[in-house]
């Protein structure tokens, strides 16, 4: 993997504190060789972006239990986009009721963990999105820009 | 273990006769001089040589069958193996040490309080929740209220988009209060509230309701603030300000409801959401009874005698599934409290001994997967909690772990509580597990275990001291990914989600909180600031800002900042002024 393909955000937006799940899983991608940095708790859509951004990490874990996902998630990606940096893997988990998935997934999300996800199953989907196809496909767009 | 118990700090005696200290009942055997124990001793013996042969030919099924907090348990207990004292360990309920129960009749003189935490969208939509779950049995109310109630922000906040109502409540000023309690007398009702960096201001709220009722505050109001901040930082990290102001605000609230308030249970020293954020039963025990220790030094501290307000500390544990480390987790709190509060603190009063205590069953237990299982898990909680003597009880619903529950699945769960009170027969006899040996060691373990964690926040300088290094933090991560790589090797099983798994699951129905919500509490909280005396608010808040920055009681000033209709967002501002906020640095 190129650097910053091995370099994720894992993310806690709003208001929640619940982060076992976020530290559980910035752990195991650490354990699996990821660079991982770790937003700490109650970030703005506007702090997460800018760290993306400035971190020039591959992807972005966006964990939420809440149910403020349908207005925080999409922003994220908004101020991704507005960055230039829509290149950047948006991914996340939590406590997100069926009905709301495929209107996140349409907003840009990549992919949704929800509970009882193994950390292996994030490590494995990273491994595959973050992986040469996810490099040429970037390489892709650039070029028809 | 057992070597551990007894220092001189926590006041726990040495046993008067000293067994022999080896390894195992077996080893022991020889050196017993009573028949009886020798005889014990040799059938273990006996015991153990044909599970040894056996596991040869047939080895056991699995390898890990430790607790699910990872704690070995002998394979079978005896009477060899706990060094509990029957009259000092184990006594009488009612009597200290109090670890068979705090009542002399236990659930024959009164049933537990069966509490179901509700709260969502609007105050009118949650007052129509309290009315049905008080129709339907429910002997006391519990509020959930929303994130930016609990941060301190209004609803109209740029940190409250998407959050306003969907957690729980949502309150602005005592109007959504007023609301929240209309048509419910709060002269006859106990309300829990779930409030814990601005539980001041939502207790001056409560009060303000209570008095616009007619109800006289000092001899008709009941109920807790959870209020415990030091578990904010430990785990469930809804802090505004710094530990020490915060708890300022605190022995605040203990001078002042001991005074006005009597009846009220001025905190509830909370292990339920340091368990729900990955730590051991052990954990979630060493750390809140270590909490507790820390507020009651505090309330020294600022003027107190233990006995004016230790008799209304109260307690808040998880019920998790492991069903003989939760009972032996609920004894061992009774026993090392009221302890701790004798030798430590030198209480007299026989009620700041007595550890009360309130339990949920476990949320993190719950799965999406199969969601109707989880009513079988939160039954067997449930029951772990009765038969640990707790007085209070909130189980939940099958769904929780997918959304805030449905009237249907919130009634389910209330069922379950009277199933195990009026159909079970559990409640007949006081802590009936006493005596076993198996729950009687794990209660031994327990203690020595608390006693340990104790020593350590101890050299700290307390749990103040502690948060501040990061300790608790760092224990209860490496708790929750220990437990997370146990559960991947399938080491812990969890029936749908690593094992029985099945993929017809069918979709449930869960309960959806609209953004409408936070349209319409804006509209309401605008209309309210337009109609308020500006004047007041501008008074009440200065003179907030000045006797915080003094050593002057809060309390009675945010009562006047309350009913001039203050909102939640501009008091907390008022007090983030005067004390600033507080972050963690972030470490996983």
């Amino acid at each position: 993997m190129a650097a910053r393909f091995s370099r994720i955000l894992i993310a806690k937006p709003g208001l929640d504190g619940h982060d076992r799940g976020a530290k559980v899983v910035a752990r195991a991608l650490r354990d699996a060789g990821f660079e991982v940095i770790y937003s700490g708790l109650r970030q703005t859509s506007e702090q997460i972006a800018a760290a993306a951004v400035q971190e020039d990490v591959g992807a972005v874990g966006l964990s939420i239990l809440s149910g403020a996902h349908n207005s925080l998630l999409p922003e994220v990606i908004r101020l991704l986009r507005e960055q230039d940096a829509a290149d950047i893997l948006v991914f996340a988990g939590g406590i997100i009721p069926n009905r709301d998935i495929p209107g996140l997934k349409s907003a840009g999300v990549d992919e949704i963990f929800l509970p009882g996800t193994s950390t292996q199953t994030i490590v494995e989907y990273l491994k595959a999105r973050l992986g040469s196809d996810h490099v040429a496909g970037i390489a892709q767009a650039a070029n028809q820009d | 273990m057992k070597n551990d118990r007894g220092s001189a700090a926590t006041g726990v005696a040495e046993p008067e006769t000293v067994e022999p200290e080896t390894a195992t009942p077996a080893e022991r055997g020889a050196a017993y001089r009573d028949p009886v124990r020798t005889a014990l001793a040799a059938a273990h013996q006996r015991w153990q040589a044909e599970v040894a042969s056996s596991a040869a030919e047939r080895p056991f099924w699995k390898r890990d069958f430790s607790t699910l907090s990872g704690a070995e348990i002998p394979h079978l207990a005896g009477a060899l193996d706990s060094s509990a004292d029957p009259l000092r360990d184990i006594g009488a309920p009612g009597e200290f040490p109090y670890t068979r129960g705090i009542h002399p009749s236990g659930y024959r003189g009164r049933l537990w309080t069966m509490r179901q935490f509700a709260g969502f969208g609007t105050a009118a939509d949650t007052n129509q929740r309290f009315r049905y779950l008080l129709d339907h049995g429910q002997t006391g109310l519990s509020v959930a209220f929303d994130l930016p109630t609990l941060y301190g922000y209004d609803s109209d906040h740029s940190m409250s988009l998407g959050e306003v109502g969907k957690c729980g409540v949502a309150i602005d000023t005592l109007a959504d209060m007023e609301a929240l309690f209309a048509g419910i007398p709060l002269g006859g009702v106990s309300t829990s509230m779930t409030i814990n960096s601005t539980a001041p201001i939502l207790f001056a709220m409560y009060l303000a309701v209570a008095e616009q009722q007619g109800v006289d505050v000092e001899t008709q109001v009941t109920g807790t603030l959870q209020n415990d901040i030091l578990k904010e930082y430990i785990a469930q990290k809804e802090y505004i300000f710094p530990p020490r102001p915060s708890m300022r605000l605190v022995t605040d609230q203990f001078l002042f409801a001991t005074r006005k308030v009597p009846r009220w249970n001025t905190i509830s020293i909370s292990g339920y959401h340091i368990r729900e954020a990955g730590s051991t039963a052990l954990q979630e025990l060493a750390f809140t009874l270590r909490d507790g220790i820390e507020y009651v030094e505090y309330g020294i501290a600022a003027g107190l005698d233990v006995d004016q307000f230790a008799p209304r500390l109260s307690f808040f544990f998880n019920s998790h599934s492991d069903f003989f480390e939760e009972i032996a987790k609920f004894r061992a709190a009774r026993r090392l409290w009221a302890t701790v509060m004798k030798e430590r603190f030198g209480a007299r009063d026989p009620r700041s001994l007595m550890l009360r205590f309130h339990t949920q069953t476990a949320g993190v237990s719950l799965t999406a997967q199969q969601p109707i299982n989880n009513v079988v898990r939160t039954a067997l909680q449930a029951l772990a909690a009765v038969l640990g003597g707790t007085q209070s009880l909130h189980t939940n619903a099958m769904d929780e772990t997918l959304a805030l529950p449905t009237e249907e699945t919130a009634r389910i769960a209330l069922r379950t509580q009277q199933i195990i009170a009026h159909e079970s027969g559990v409640i007949s006899s006081i802590d009936p597990l006493g005596g076993s040996y198996l729950v009687e060691e794990m209660t031994e373990q327990m203690v020595a275990g608390s006693l340990d964690y104790f020593r350590r926040i101890d050299e700290y300088g307390g749990m103040v001291e502690a948060i501040e290094e990061g300790f608790p933090q760092r224990e209860i991560v490496d708790s929750a990914y220990r437990y997370q790589q146990a559960v991947e090797r399938g080491d812990k099983l969890t029936v749908g989600v690593n094992c029985f798994q099945q993929d017809d699951d069918p979709p449930v129905e869960t309960l959806y909180v609209s953004d409408e919500v936070a349209v319409h509490q804006i509209e309401a909280l605008e209309r309210k600031r337009g109609v308020r005396d500006s004047g007041a608010v501008g008074r009440t808040l200065d003179a907030l800002r000045r006797g915080a920055a003094s050593d002057d009681n809060t309390m009675p000033l945010l009562i006047d900042c309350v009913k001039a209709y203050c909102s939640v967002g501009e008091i907390s501002d008022a007090l983030r002024d005067v004390f600033g906020t507080w972050e963690e640095a972030p470490v996983f």
